[in-house]
């Protein structure tokens, strides 16, 4: 059994709200303690601000700035400008989005400050959907599942965020899954180094929201990972993509088939799935390989 | 005589621009819109020359911009930024966030319609319509004022720690040209030492700020805001006496203009103010007992010294260059507002001047002045052209 490789410093709190199981505050007890003291977050409203927490607790020992669900991206750069502004260019200013603030009502910010490649690391918690608010689709839920505004299925697929910000040329873009933490806490490691702007991503399945056992979580994230739904690389400046994890093990109907949120499926539309997940997985084979678009 | 040693032919836009740059802003995000873009375009350009040391942001929207302010005056930074109408309304959002979260950020608006339909003119219901976002709202008079109230604010919006609006009317003020008489750096420094809030983002310090909050302490919030409101009226006096000490000019929440005796006063704020001191003294040449108050502070509005000021006097002519759908006037709302239950309250007629941009000449306020201040004000908006 691989063991976790990082330091905890205690920069993360237990006793924090987050639901039992969830996954996002395992992940972000390793973001922050390899992220480490000299910090400052920015946090949008999401689950993230809830783990957080209300005043007058806190479970995260950074000072952090709760802004409002769009701003994410702008406010983090106000702050590194003023950090800057007062010769302090070396405090990582980090932001903690939800997948609603990040592909949906925050992308405007978010392009903007890529655009500007803003010297912020910006951490998207994606459970695919507006969980914090009982479970709605945003643009992140993928194709089929039921949220409670796609009763029926979503009719869509999820929105591809990646080369959305690869486009941007920002210098790194990471996914990062609960289910692989080593590789999580390198691709922080390594975010912290680079200077510009930084997103990860990170796959946050979500209990109530996907409808999981409590136990699930880990499971499903590594079953996301290990079928190509979720696939762990990176891209530098753009254009350079390079795979964390190379190889396909599962079915995507092994991934589906634990969630609720696809119990509905048919044969055909699983079989749809798998397609979907062939096809993008061929691409992203094409890309690593050449190192280029 | 301070003199006009250091003056310099300015529009409205290009004298706040020199005001922010003796003001030694930290940080600057700013988004263009007609008719505010010559403020961003002198600060980018004194800032590419090195005259303003600031970092500068040029972000996606107005509502980025804001938020940047925000945090980065959190993070105790100095911070400036401008807008105009649809920018504005635009940042409602933040507005109040800014206020709430207690930034004490500088801003000038210039103050153009809001569409639709399009349109470009100089009409005050873009800020007006902010009255509630707890930021202090100034309004300016010429270009010289705007220079003057951008350095003042700073120190009122840091001893408060409120936000303050300056608004000034778009092209009558932002592109008119005048003299103006720039300030040295040192008289500046003098006025406004630099800042750091104490209570900031820092990692040495380690408070956080918004966190979800309940019910008590979202309503201590709000009280404690208020505490800090109820003490902008005695700031802005203290910050314009101070300037006027060192400069020659000072300013205060209201201005009273050849009110003694008056038996009309006519109440009114931003550009109009230039164009009543005239009619005025064509009218005092011609013997009518009318004046000016001009009021500079609308938010918070120094409502006791109003009450002082039109206690006795027998007519009031509140003309607003706005129009709030459903009721009028925002000035005139404000204004039977402040006066209600006063024992000795004028007559207070509410006028439609000028909205959209309109123009608005002396003559024309002569002729306002005879046709109603014999009249018994109506209820309801009265249109005049």
């Amino acid at each position: 059994m691989e063991l976790i490789k990082y330091q905890d410093e205690g920069q993360f709190s237990s006793g924090h709200v987050a639901c039992g199981g969830c996954v996002e505050a395992l992940a972000l007890r390793v973001i922050l303690n390899t992220v480490g003291k000299d910090a400052i977050g920015v946090v949008s409203p999401s689950c993230s601000a809830v783990i957080c927490g209300g005043y007058p607790m806190s479970a995260v020992k950074i000072p952090v700035f709760h802004t409002t669900l769009e701003s994410g991206a702008a406010s983090a750069s106000g702050i590194k400008r003023a950090l800057l502004a007062q010769g302090k260019p070396d405090t990582t200013v980090i932001c903690l989005a939800g997948d609603g603030g990040t592909y949906d009502i925050g992308l405007q910010a978010l392009s903007s400050a890529a655009e500007r490649n803003e010297d912020i690391l910006y951490i998207c918690f994606d459970n695919e959907g507006y969980m914090n608010t009982g479970g709605q689709k945003s643009s992140s839920t993928p194709k089929n599942a039921v949220t409670g505004s796609t009763p029926a299925g979503k009719t869509t697929r999820k929105k591809n965020l990646i080369e959305i910000l690869a486009a941007h040329r920002i210098p790194y873009i990471a996914t990062v899954s609960p289910s692989h933490l080593n590789d999580l806490a390198a691709k922080v490691e390594k975010a912290k180094s680079i200077r510009g702007t930084k997103v990860i991503i990170v796959l946050v399945p979500c209990l109530p929201g996907w409808g999981l056992p409590d136990n699930a979580a880990v499971r499903t994230a590594r079953k996301a990972v290990e079928s190509g739904v979720f696939p762990l690389f990176e891209v530098f400046d753009g254009v350079d993509y390079r795979l964390s994890v190379g190889t396909r093990s599962q079915s995507v109907e092994t991934y589906l088939k634990e969630q609720k949120r696809y119990r509905h499926l048919s044969a055909d539309q699983i079989a749809g799935l798998q397609a979907e997940t062939d096809a993008e997985w061929d691409r992203l084979q094409a890309r690593a390989v050449g190192g280029q678009v | 005589m301070h003199g006009n040693a250091n003056g310099l032919l300015l529009s409205g836009n290009h004298a706040v621009a020199h005001g922010v740059r003796l003001a030694r802003p930290d940080v600057i995000p700013v988004y263009p819109i007609t008719p505010q873009t010559p403020i961003l375009e002198k600060i980018t350009e004194l800032q590419a020359e090195g005259q303003i040391a600031a970092e500068l942001l040029t972000p996606e929207s107005e509502h980025s911009a804001m938020s940047a302010c925000i945090s980065a005056s959190l993070t105790g930074a100095r911070v400036f930024t401008a807008t105009s109408s649809q920018g504005l309304l635009l940042m409602h959002e933040l507005l109040h966030y800014a206020s709430g979260a207690r930034a004490s950020i500088v801003m000038c608006n210039v103050n153009r319609t809001p569409a639709a339909p399009w349109g470009f003119w100089p009409d005050q219901l873009d800020s007006l319509a902010q009255r509630d976002t707890g930021w202090i709202q100034l309004y300016s008079e010429t270009p010289q004022e705007s220079l003057d109230s951008v350095i003042q604010a700073f120190r009122v919006a840091e001893t408060a720690r409120i936000p303050v609006m300056i608004s000034h009317d778009a092209f009558y003020v932002s592109h008119a040209v005048e003299p103006v008489d720039v300030p040295s750096q040192s008289l500046v420094d003098e006025f406004l030492p630099a800042f750091r809030s104490d209570i900031r983002l820092d990692t040495e310090i380690g408070r956080s700020f918004g966190a979800p909050n309940d019910q008590a302490n979202w309503n201590r919030s709000r009280r404690e805001l208020d505490a800090s409101m109820q003490t902008v009226n005695d700031l802005v006096i203290d910050a314009g006496r101070d300037w006027g000490a060192l400069t020659g000019r000072s300013y205060g929440p209201l201005e009273f203009y050849r009110t003694e005796d008056a038996e009309v006063v006519i109440v009114t704020m931003g550009s109009m103010c230039g164009t009543v001191r005239d009619a005025v003294d064509e009218m005092r040449d011609k013997g009518v007992a009318v004046g000016m108050l001009k009021v500079r502070l609308f938010r918070p509005l120094p409502v006791a010294a109003l009450r002082e000021a039109l206690a006795g006097v027998p007519c009031a002519l509140v003309l607003d260059r706005n129009y709030s759908p459903g009721t009028g006037g925002v000035l005139h709302q404000e204004l039977k507002s402040a006066l209600y239950g006063l024992a000795g309250a004028p007559r207070l007629h509410g006028l439609l001047t000028g909205v959209g941009g309109v123009n608005v000449a002396p003559g024309r306020i002569e002729q306002l002045v005879s046709e109603f201040s014999g009249k018994e004000p109506v209820v309801g908006p009265v249109w005049v052209e």
